[in-house]
């Protein structure tokens, strides 16, 4: 089958452009960042999304899938025109697949979709609607693109629409949200406070994205791995050390010093956890992360 | 979260052992729990239950030893000392063992340190959605329906039962989980409320707090009674109107006024444990 991957330069992208190379897909890869050592039997193309030779690519290719991934992150990207990205670039993908009969098509999302608060419920599941979208201004484009995505469902009923919020990546990548912030020897935590992270390997993320394509999934799913962790543990298993720091000195202003890369409302997602349901996945596809939580760090530790 | 501040007690090392969860290569379980924070903290408490407070537990063979099923009982004294002697009862006392978990107001998850505690000893804040996931888990899952407005009774009215939420039978009714009738006698002469400063409450972010005879909101060393009553199982499906479902809260609301005047008398030492109607 041939494969169009948006997003394929970033960490997940090259892992799930490999493995679709593995099953003896033929991949066609877009994304505005280069991929120097890229195998040779990937397509590579270097567009953004949003611009006419992306659209080229759909319509000259003709890709019977497609697989969107080309968002930012919300947490350690501040630059301007990242909702420009991720809204407008998940429009011209479902625009381009629905324009030149793309049969499949499976957007990535993330399960911070959900929102971090005190009252809410444990585990996620895929009908809850964002709570806490609105105390988090990095956030809302992330839910409004999700949100958008969905509505593809019904918009265009021709296409095997799938859209996937998986938690957060950890592997020998060193990339990502979790990534980034236990990338220090000291990682700042809010004291008193000790949520919960949900997190998969990330090949395991490349393998769910995979399975979702291969069952031809319908719908939107969260994707999870191992059962979740209390964060002051990840770290100390990550090898990094705890630095617990009072809500109130954070709020005074010493964000800039302790957690320069976060912005602010990101503070509620270290003192409330995300944890996601994702048994619907998984009776859907039988699929079975093969990295538990502590192979996932272990991995993420030992890579240099 | 608690290494190096309070020691174990092997006693209880083995009670958290025989608890019917699994935890992962973390000893984490999938709600959070940490079995080495459970562990250390529940020993501290064991003092605390055992030898600060005298607990006079009845009828927990009425409490199944597994499965689901919900503990409903009544608020008594300004701070949640009911739901801490529920815990240790079931804990210390029960066997097997349970860990009951509590239905807790979403204002202690937003405090530093209590957030962190709760967390990691599965207390979750008042969420339908949680309490069905855990009893669907057979989880057992401890509720006071009278919430914040039970524990603001004053000393006075420690006995006595404000109004019942109908979000517990919907839960019961949903999930198909029995209840549990539980009654606690003492907590008004623990911690005797004489006042609830509501304002200075809002201000730090509590519903209130409360005044005692002796200024601060520090329980005394109590001899409590808890009775824990038949199981009640009902019928329906958690959808029913208001009116059906309040009946049905109205039975247990009697029932638990019922073992409060009972308790109440073994208080006093008007009838002995073998007059007992559980």
């Amino acid at each position: 089958m041939k494969v169009l991957v948006t997003g394929v330069a970033g960490t997940l992208g090259r892992l799930v452009a490999m493995r679709l190379i593995e099953r003896g897909h033929d991949v066609i890869g877009i994304d505005r960042r280069p991929w120097a050592d890229a195998p040779e039997s990937i397509e590579m193309y270097q567009y953004d999304i949003r611009k006419r030779p992306a659209e080229d690519v759909f319509r000259t290719r003709r890709p019977q899938a497609a697989i969107h991934m080309a968002t930012v992150t919300h947490l350690v990207h501040k630059s301007a025109d990242r909702m420009r990205v991720n809204l407008y670039g998940t429009r011209a993908f479902i625009h381009h697949c629905h324009t030149y009969g793309v049969k499949q098509a499976i957007l990535v999302g993330r399960h911070t979709y959900y929102g971090a608060a005190a009252d809410s419920p444990l585990y996620h599941t895929e009908d809850e609607p964002p709570m806490s979208a609105h105390t988090f201004a990095e956030l809302a484009d992330l839910v409004a693109a999700d949100l958008y995505a969905s509505s593809a469902l019904w918009r265009y009923p021709e296409i095997a629409t799938c859209v996937l919020r998986i938690v957060y990546t950890l592997g020998p990548s060193k990339h990502g949200t979790l990534g980034s912030y236990l990338r220090g020897p000291t990682v700042p935590l809010v004291m008193g406070f000790d949520p919960l992270f949900h997190f998969i390997h990330e090949e395991d993320a490349a393998n769910a994205i995979v399975t979702a394509l291969s069952r031809k999934l319908h719908g939107v799913y969260n994707v999870s791995g191992p059962s979740p962790v209390p964060i002051s543990t990840i770290v100390r298993a990550a090898g990094r050390r705890p630095f617990p720091v009072p809500a109130t000195l954070i709020n005074l202003g010493l964000r800039r010093l302790a957690l320069p890369k976060l912005p602010p409302a990101a503070i509620d997602h270290l003192k409330y956890p995300i944890v996601v349901d994702s048994d619907a996945f998984k009776r859907a596809t039988g699929y079975q992360h093969r990295y538990d939580e502590r192979e996932t760090i272990d991995a993420f530790r030992a890579a240099r | 979260m608690l290494d190096n501040l309070l020691p174990i007690d092997p006693e209880v090392a083995a009670r958290i052992d025989a608890l019917d969860l699994s935890f992962n290569t973390f000893g984490i379980d999938p709600y959070g729990i940490d079995k080495n924070d459970l562990t250390r903290f529940v020993s501290a408490f064991a003092w605390i239950y055992r030898h600060y407070f005298k607990v006079d537990v009845y009828g927990l063979e009425n409490v199944p030893s597994r499965g689901r099923a919900i503990l409903v009982g009544n608020h008594s004294g300004g701070v949640a000392i009911d739901a801490a002697m529920v815990m240790g009862s079931m804990l210390l006392d029960a066997e097997p063992p349970r860990l009951p978990h509590g239905m807790i107001d979403k204002f202690i998850h937003r405090f530093p340190g209590a957030s962190q505690l709760m967390s990691r000893t599965g207390q979750f804040a008042g969420n339908p959605d949680q309490a069905i996931r855990l009893l669907r888990d057979d989880r057992l899952v401890l509720v006071f329906p009278e919430g914040a407005r039970g524990t603001a009774k004053l000393a006075k009215d420690a006995d006595t039962l404000v109004g019942f939420g109908t979000g517990f039978m919907r839960l019961a009714l949903e999930t198909k989980s029995p209840i549990i009738p539980f009654a606690f006698i003492g907590g008004g002469e623990a911690l005797p409320t004489v006042a609830n400063l509501k304002t200075l409450g809002r201000l730090i972010g509590v519903p209130y707090i409360p005044v005692t005879k002796w200024g601060l909101p520090v329980p005394k060393p109590t001899r409590f009674q808890l009775l824990y009553g038949k199981p009640m199982v009902f019928e329906g499906s958690g959808h029913e109107r208001d009116e059906v479902c309040g009946e049905m809260v109205d039975e247990v609301k009697t029932r638990i006024s019922d073992l409060i005047r009972q308790g109440r008398q073994l208080r006093e030492k008007n009838i002995t444990e073998a007059d007992l109607v559980l």
